[in-house]
């Protein structure tokens, strides 16, 4: 019986298809929805940080100044934007549009390209209205 | 052939006895993120390393409080339920799935908790 189990042939997974963008991006979603929950603890500190006076405070802005914070917060701010046009796709989807498959394709590259270059336009108007 | 009792039919719940619940506040909270992450990007992507009397000044005010505490609400309900639908795919041994999904509700409370004391102290005490 244990054989018979073992040497049942497996249907096709993840391992044998070429990955293409909309599952590239499925499965982004997820991830980067996973690293925003674990970034709220950032968020919860910063905040913590700010209110329990300059001393702690000055102490958490060093380090997330520092060039890992940086690149720490660079990264959460794409992951977020990334989530967020992700959702936007599902909106569409949810109000019946987008399925084509070329289409889909389309939207899927968008998403990461989109949050590339917002996430830079984030930035750099952020150190410009300073 | 439909097996379903009339009483289930009216209710409209399914088995998990949820109904559209979670998808409904899942979208919801969705919806509601959009315009305010929009401005909690823009809020840290510009007091990122203020000086300490800026940021507070900055949260003293009772509209980017109110919208903060709004941010903090609004992504902490959407993540915790977004976790739980990992935990209910990737963990399949009852114990550690409910270990996790009480611990995932633990999480998010504690974070909004904290978030939410410091915004407030903030904007009564400074």
């Amino acid at each position: 019986m244990t054989n018979v189990t073992r040497s049942r042939p497996l249907s096709p997974h993840l391992q044998i298809y070429k990955p293409i963008p909309t599952m590239v991006m499925s499965i982004m979603h997820r991830i980067t929805g996973g690293a925003l929950y674990f970034g709220t603890i950032l968020v919860a500190w910063w905040l913590i940080a700010a209110a329990s006076g300059a001393a702690h405070y000055d102490w958490v802005s060093w380090l997330f100044g520092t060039l890992i914070g940086k690149i720490v917060l660079f990264g959460y701010t794409w992951v977020l934007v990334h989530h967020m046009l992700g959702g936007i796709r599902h909106f569409i989807w949810d109000l019946g549009y987008g399925y084509e498959k070329h289409f889909a394709t389309k939207m899927a590259k968008a998403t990461i390209i989109g949050s590339a270059t917002l996430t830079l336009i984030i930035w750099i108007v952020g150190y410009l209205v300073r | 052939m439909d097996m379903r009792t009339p009483l289930g039919k009216v209710r409209g719940l399914g088995s998990a006895k949820e109904g559209t619940e979670h998808f409904w506040r899942q979208r919801l909270t969705a919806v509601a993120n959009v315009p305010l992450l929009i401005f909690f990007v823009f809020f840290v992507a510009r007091y990122a390393g203020a000086p300490h009397a800026d940021l507070v000044a900055a949260l003293s005010n009772p509209f980017v409080a109110v919208i903060m505490g709004l941010v903090v609400t609004s992504a902490l309900v959407h993540m915790r339920i977004g976790m739980q639908v990992i935990i209910e795919d990737y963990v399949h041994a009852e114990g550690a799935k409910i270990a996790l999904l009480m611990l995932n509700t633990f999480f998010a409370i504690l974070v909004g908790g904290l978030c939410l004391f410091a915004i407030l102290k903030i904007a009564f005490a400074g």
